[in-house]
């Protein structure tokens, strides 16, 4: 029974539940790979957990009202700092950098260095629109290897899920794991450093290649 | 780049995937969920649910609808039909919906599209808007399938949409759908230019040609397609008979098609975008 226990324990992810957007998906996602997701906002929980993700759908000011209200800010800030594997998805990707310019200036978690920037609403006489809601390729910036990431098995120019206003300059540049070009504007679509991947696309909304993404984050963290 | 989506759009009545003309004459085709299942599989890039008839029946069978085929997809599901207040929103959306679409609510009362869109994300409310064409030219917007006069105008109506925090708009053209005769290019076109926010042509696909005719020239971000699909997948989908009783199950009985429809299936879709220089995925 004990060692059924400690097996349990395993692949226990966190899904943090801050009150904004639909977790359904992710939580299905997990479930789909063999993780064993819990979606809690209680502090305790999230301390204990092996891995946590840090969703999130809508506005990057009402993100961080919502942390701070739940008391989660630093709370996730040591989580990242014990060297636990976090995931960022979407909004959630965005609040980890410094701030971003979305209704008025917001400061975000600050655990990566950069700005989060609205996509402009025209280029070159040719409106753009906005939200980006679809699916778009993620490339392989020069120098950057996915070998040892969530990315390991998946193909530069793959088609993933996106749904955004709003997009992250890294200032490390080093972060960037994956760049996508919508229309004519080229940004990082994820990042990875050390114990923190994070995606601008929605891997659980991405159908089969998305759930590779899982499955090899499910695998990194049984190592 | 941008890419064109491609959707796959059910109706639902009660259990049952149904198709109509123009809204109406609904006939019973299967099972919703093996429908979405297939489609998925294909290649679709969204799927819709539509609740054709969702004030006069219970919702509890759209909810099992809804959670049984989002277990089994990894793609957007959008629902619509019916919903009328932020506790229906929650609803499907807990159920496994990515996103909803509402229209009569949205008519009556614009400021539902604000308190959802802030509650749970512009990307997650759609505005269906249902147009049908006057003597004079213009576009009227219509609820309850195209029967209710609203007398508001369809671009005015998709500007304050927009404004008030809709995510996308699906526009579907009254007069075109489900006669196979193609698309309203025109007021797709009035619509995507007038707004930032993409675009959902819906209404009227009788061959691959209207589609690729609404995105080169009705300017469609995304394009949602039904009878098209569904016929061919009849054919490949073993259906249970008794899962299909109910209902007007006379045409499915007798295996017939719309003379209009040439019926295709998404890679043969995808395909033709490709060779016509539009981005989709494959």
């Amino acid at each position: 029974m004990l060692i059924l226990k400690i097996m349990n324990l395993n692949n226990e992810i966190v899904i943090i539940d801050y009150k904004l957007g639909n977790l359904f998906s992710i939580y299905e996602a997990c479930l789909k790979v063999g993780l064993k997701p819990i979606i809690s906002s209680d502090i305790k929980i999230i301390k204990k957990a092996n891995a946590i993700i840090l969703p999130g759908v809508g506005a990057f000011g009402d993100a961080m009202i919502n942390l701070k209200r739940l008391d989660l800010i630093s709370l996730i800030r040591e989580f990242v700092e014990s060297g636990k594997p976090i995931m960022g998805i979407c909004l959630g990707m965005q609040i980890l950098f410094e701030e971003s310019e979305e209704f008025g200036v917001n400061k975000g978690l600050g655990i990566l260095k950069g700005n989060i920037t609205k996509f402009p609403s025209e280029r070159d006489g040719i409106k753009i629109k906005i939200p980006q809601v679809g699916w778009n390729k993620i490339q392989k910036p020069k120098g950057s290897d996915w070998s040892l990431t969530p990315l390991m098995n998946i193909n530069p120019g793959s088609f993933m899920y996106f749904v955004h206003s709003f997009y992250a300059n890294p200032s490390n540049h080093e972060d960037i794991l994956t760049l996508t070009s919508y229309y004519d504007i080229t940004y990082a679509s994820s990042v990875f450093r050390k114990n923190i991947f994070a995606c601008q696309f929605h891997p659980e909304k991405s159908a089969a290649e998305g759930l590779k993404i899982y499955l090899n984050y499910k695998k990194q963290l049984s190592k | 780049m941008k890419t064109i989506r491609i959707i796959a759009r059910l109706d639902i009545k009660g259990p049952n995937l149904v198709k109509g003309i123009h809204l109406e004459g609904l006939r019973v085709l299967g099972k919703p969920e093996n429908f979405a299942k297939y489609y998925y599989e294909c290649g679709a890039d969204e799927l819709i649910y539509q609740d054709v008839v969702a004030s006069l029946y219970d919702r509890n069978s759209l909810k099992d609808i809804i959670s049984k085929t989002a277990k089994e997809i990894s793609i957007p599901l959008t629902v619509g039909g019916g919903l009328r207040s932020i506790e229906d929103i929650d609803l499907v959306l807990r159920a496994g919906a990515d996103k909803v679409s509402i229209n009569t609510a949205a008519l009556k009362n614009p400021e539902i599209i604000k308190v959802a869109s802030r509650k749970f994300g512009s990307s997650t409310i759609l505005i269906a808007i249902e147009a049908i064409k006057q003597a004079n030219g213009s576009y009227l917007a219509f609820t309850d399938n195209g029967r209710q006069y609203t007398g508001i105008e369809v671009i005015e109506w998709a500007k304050k949409v927009e404004e008030y925090g809709a995510g996308e708009i699906i526009l579907t053209s009254v007069d075109n759908e489900g006669t196979g005769l193609g698309f309203d290019i025109e007021l797709t076109r009035a619509v995507s230019e007038s707004v930032s926010i993409p675009v959902i042509a819906h209404g009227g696909a009788g061959k691959i040609e209207h589609i690729i005719e609404i995105i080169k020239n009705g300017k469609a971000d995304a394009v949602a397609v039904a009878s098209i699909l569904h016929y061919n997948s009849i054919k490949k989908l073993i259906q249970n008979m008794e899962n299909r009783t109910e209902g007007n199950v006379e045409f499915l009985n007798h295996g017939r098609n719309f003379s209009k429809i040439e019926s295709t299936d998404i890679e043969k879709i995808k395909e033709n975008l490709i060779k016509n220089s539009i981005e989709c995925r494959i």
